[in-house]
This record gives C-alpha cells, sequence and structure tokens, in this order.
C-alpha cells in the first residue's frame, strides 16, 4: 500500500496519458471507420473492394505489429515524423496507429447497423428520390448508428485498454509502462497493479452501462 | 445480391457516368498513395535487393521465421486450450443454482475481462519470479495472461450459449427424469456447443492476434523474430521482415475467421441444435449478422 502512495503521483500522469489517447483516437477511428463503412457499401465497386481489402487486412494485423511498425518502420526507417520532440513524435504516432487498427472495428459494427436497418427504408428513401449519399446521410446511417450504440462501447472499451499497447510504439509515458519502471525499481507491488486496474475500470464500466443505457433509450421502435 | 445493394438503384446514365468518375478517381487515389510509398521507400533505399534477399534463402526461414512462428503457435494453442477450460469452468458456474458459487465466479470473469491485457501480462512477468524463483517467465506471462483475459470472454460465450437453448429442451429433459448434471450434459452443453462455436473460433483469432504482446516482454514470437532479431542479423532488413509476418499473421488469422464463418453457416442450417448462433461477445447487436465475402463481420471482435 506504501507503494501505491508513494507511486501514485507517477501512476496518475501515467493514467492521465491513456485518456488522451483514447479521446485522440476515439474521434479519429469513429470518423475514419464512419468514412470506410460509406466506401464499403458505396454503389463503386472499386471503392468497395478499397475498404474490404482495408478491413480485412488492418483487422487480422495484431496491434502490436502495427504499432510497433508505425514506430520502427514508418518513423524512424522511412523518415515519417510528427514532430521533433520523440515523444510527441510517438504520442501521435501511437495515435495514428491505434486509430487505423480501431476503425477497421468501427467499421464492421456500423456495417452490422447498417444491415439491422429494414429494407423499406431504404426503399423508401429511394422511391421518393434520394441519392445514394443522401440516403445513406439521413436515412441509413442515423438508423444505424443507434443500433449500434453498445458495440460501438465495447469498440471504445477495447480501445482504451489497448492503450497500453502503446509501449510497443515507443510511447514510453503510459500507465502499463510506468507500472513497468516502478516493478523495475521496487519489485512486483499488488496494490500498485490494483490501483491502475481500478482506474482503468473507473473509466471503462461507465462507459459500458452508459451505452447500454443509451442505446436502450435510442433503439429505433419497429 | 449482398444486402447493401438496397442502398442504390440499378445505376441509369447518368449515375453510370458518375460511378466511372469515382471508379477514375479512386484508382487515381490509390496509384497516387502506392506512388508515395514507392518514392519514400526509394529514398531510403528499401527496395535494395540486398534487404529482401533474405527472405528468399530457405536458412532465414528455418532459422528465424518458422521458429518464431513455432513460438507464436505455442503459446497460442496452450493458451487457447487453457482458455477453453477456464470458460467452461467459470462459465457453468456462473450458471450455478449456488450464490456462493455463482457471484464469486461472475466477480472473476468480470474482473479479468476489464483489465487491459498488457497490464495482466505485465502483472504476471513480475509475479512470476518472486513466486516461484528466478528464471525466464515470458512464456507462463503470455499463456497465464491470454488464459484469464480470454477464458474470462469464453465463460460469457458459454454462458450465453447454454442460455440461448429454449427453456422447452431443459423442461422436456426435468420431464423425463434427469438430474441437474445429466441436464447440462446431456442436453444442454452439446446444443450450445454447436451455437457457441463461431463465437469460440473468433475468440481465439482474438487470442491468437494476441501472443504479439509477447513481444514487449521479449517472448521469442513471430514478431520478435520479425522485429528484433532478424533487422539485428540482417541490417536493414527492418521493413521486408515487417511485411513478411505482417502476411503470416494475415493469413493465419483469415483462414481461423473464414472457419468461423463456415462454423456459423453450418450452424444456422443446422438441425441438430435448438438454439441460435451465439454473437461475437461486444461485437454486434444480438441476432445481427453479416452477409458478404469471406470472413465477413459475423467474426468482427475486438474484445
Amino acid at each position: 500500500m506504501d507503494d501505491l502512495i508513494k507511486y501514485a503521483p507517477d501512476l496518475a500522469e501515467g493514467f492521465l496519458e491513456n485518456i488522451k489517447l483514447s479521446v485522440m483516437c476515439a474521434v479519429f477511428a469513429l470518423v475514419l471507420g464512419t468514412i470506410l463503412v460509406s466506401m464499403r457499401v458505396s454503389p463503386t465497386p472499386v471503392l468497395r473492394a478499397v475498404g474490404t481489402a482495408y478491413v480485412n487486412i488492418v483487422r487480422n494485423t495484431p496491434l502490436t505489429l502495427v504499432l510497433a511498425f508505425s514506430a520502427l518502420g514508418l518513423s524512424d526507417t522511412i523518415g515519417v515524423t510528427f514532430s521533433q520532440t520523440p515523444l510527441v513524435n510517438s504520442f501521435w504516432l501511437v495515435v495514428m496507429g491505434l486509430s487505423v487498427y480501431t476503425a477497421a472495428f468501427v467499421c464492421e459494427a456500423l456495417r452490422a447497423g447498417i444491415n439491422t436497418v429494414p429494407l423499406g427504408q431504404a426503399e423508401a428513401a429511394r422511391a421518393i428520390g434520394l441519392t445514394f449519399s443522401q440516403s445513406l446521410r439521413m436515412i441509413i446511417l442515423p438508423q444505424a448508428f443507434r443500433a449500434v450504440i453498445a458495440p460501438l462501447g465495447s469498440v471504445i472499451i477495447a480501445m482504451i485498454k489497448n492503450t497500453t499497447v502503446a509501449v510497443a510504439g515507443g510511447y514510453l509515458a503510459e500507465s502499463a509502462f510506468v507500472m513497468k519502471l516502478v516493478f523495475d525499481d521496487t519489485g512486483v507491488s499488488i496494490p500498485i497493479f490494483l490501483g491502475i486496474v481500478v482506474a482503468f475500470m473507473a473509466v471503462t464500466l461507465p462507459i459500458g452501462y452508459f451505452t447500454g443505457w443509451l442505446s436502450r433509450r435510442l433503439a429505433v421502435v419497429r | 445480391m449482398s444486402t447493401s445493394s438496397v442502398l442504390f438503384d440499378t445505376p441509369g446514365p447518368r449515375a453510370r457516368l458518375r460511378n466511372h468518375g469515382l471508379t477514375l478517381l479512386t484508382l487515381v487515389a490509390v496509384a497516387a498513395a502506392a506512388y508515395v510509398v514507392y518514392v519514400k521507400f526509394d529514398e531510403k533505399n528499401q527496395w535494395e535487393w540486398k534487404i529482401w534477399e533474405p527472405f528468399v534463402q530457405a536458412s532465414t526461414w528455418t532459422d528465424y521465421i518458422i521458429p518464431g512462428l513455432v513460438g507464436t503457435l505455442k503459446a497460442a494453442s496452450l493458451a487457447a486450450v487453457l482458455a477453453l477450460l477456464f470458460g467452461a469452468i467459470f462459465g457453468l458456474a456462473r450458471l450455478s443454482d449456488h450464490k456462493w458459487i455463482r457471484i464469486p465466479a461472475g466477480l472473476v470473469v468480470e474482473v479479468f475481462r476489464a483489465i487491459p491485457l498488457l497490464l495482466l501480462i505485465f502483472f504476471i512477468f513480475y509475479l512470476a519470479p518472486s513466486v516461484m524463483g528466478g528464471g525466464d517467465y515470458a512464456f507462463v506471462a503470455v499463456v497465464v495472461g491470454l488464459m484469464l483475459y480470454n477464458g474470462s470472454v469464453l465463460a460469457e460465450v458459454v454462458r450465453a450459449g447454454v442460455l440461448s437453448v429454449p427453456r422447452g429442451q431443459s423442461e422436456a429433459a426435468y420431464a423425463i427424469g434427469l438430474r441437474k448434471g445429466g441436464v447440462m450434459r446431456l442436453v444442454l452443453l452439446p446444443q450450445a456447443v454447436t451455437a457457441m462455436m463461431p463465437a469460440i473460433v473468433s475468440q481465439l483469432v482474438v487470442l491468437l492476434k494476441d501472443t504479439a504482446l509477447g513481444y514487449i516482454i521479449a517472448y521469442v514470437d513471430l514478431l520478435n523474430m520479425g522485429f528484433k532479431i532478424i533487422p539485428a542479423r540482417f541490417f536493414g532488413s527492418l521493413i521486408p521482415a515487417a511485411i513478411v509476418i505482417g502476411i503470416i499473421y494475415i493469413s493465419l488469422n483469415m483462414a481461423l475467421s473464414a472457419l468461423a464463418t463456415w462454423l456459423e453457416k453450418r450452424s444456422r442450417r443446422s438441425r441438430k441444435t435448438a438454439a441460435p448462433p451465439v454473437a461475437p461477445p461486444g461485437a454486434l447487436p444480438a441476432g445481427v449478422t453479416l452477409k458478404g465475402g469471406p470472413g465477413a463481420g459475423a467474426v468482427a471482435t475486438m474484445e
């Protein structure tokens, strides 16, 4: 317990980094996922193929590989950098890698949502003369989003937990890395581990309950 | 026809023109992206035969890539067996009639599902030496971490599977005089297993992918070989190595995903079970599955 109190400020700082990563990635992943799902249901076969290829490749690659490749391959070898400061650079590399990875899952969740929208809705939209992008934007996606709030919540929760893998992307500031440093220093400490776990649960459990409540509240009555 | 095609009509002359325009634009964008990659790689001399050459030599495969793959598969298969056991035990414990079994089991499952896997692996990696004495515990940490986490997710799948069997089945079983154990063993479980097979296999895809976390604690798996050992041995070969092992991971996982899709199709038309297929945990709304190409969304699970 003493260890937990002693290192609490460092751990809290680390956990704040997880939150920062989560917020950034959530925004980018949701936007990118929505673009991808629009591609996957579009009338243009080539766009569909690009979307499908993206999802199948990214979804089947381990996140650790994605992040390690961003750091060692893209940044160190090819020279794709966001900033001169190493820590800032690796922050954005991790945001990029994790968003790219999560977007594939967002896309699949939304695609499942599109399948819950009854045929009649799409047919009616076409019948009143809406184009593909109009019917997608005004009729299909709003209903699809409402149908998959809970699954999207699970995707976001998984993403928050995945921010700990930022170590593989060279971002050595978040809580998993801080915990490792402390363990190197003092040896294993159960209170510290439980402290971080509780911090994560304090974020993920409310998101789970909130999205569950929201999905019941916003369920489309059919 | 895929379901998505209801979103647009058979294109008329103007829509066809627009589609052709979009196709052209996409192709140009893809070509431009490929060109940028080519130029960037060229600037850093990534096309030199010297750094690609190791991957056509048999010795690279037999000395590095295959042992790495074996490391990954060893951890994955052991963890899968243990996770299935863990999942079966805790899933059934959560369905127990006794409060003192049901509540602790539920607590264990919920807690291990909520812990970020990497934290769990780190914790076991540092805890093991202080409990069991010195040694290299990377393998143990990866396997136990994967077991606890995926086992907890599978426990939920098992529970959902048993609950998805219609109640009439267990009522009929009790009516013909079976006891609790017999009802579970002879009636509920056989039907539930068929229903949960697709969800189990897609969770195994997650498990296989997560073995790559071993890279962070220096377990010698495929990723470690590709990112640490091969680039150290053949200087500059990092990107070719990343591409090669990426392809290996993707094909392994796609094969498993295809198996899950096939199993799901089979269980959907099977008459051996009265239960509908169980959705992968948390990924899709109940009763929704995707129609589409191989490895379609029915197996999209991130947890």
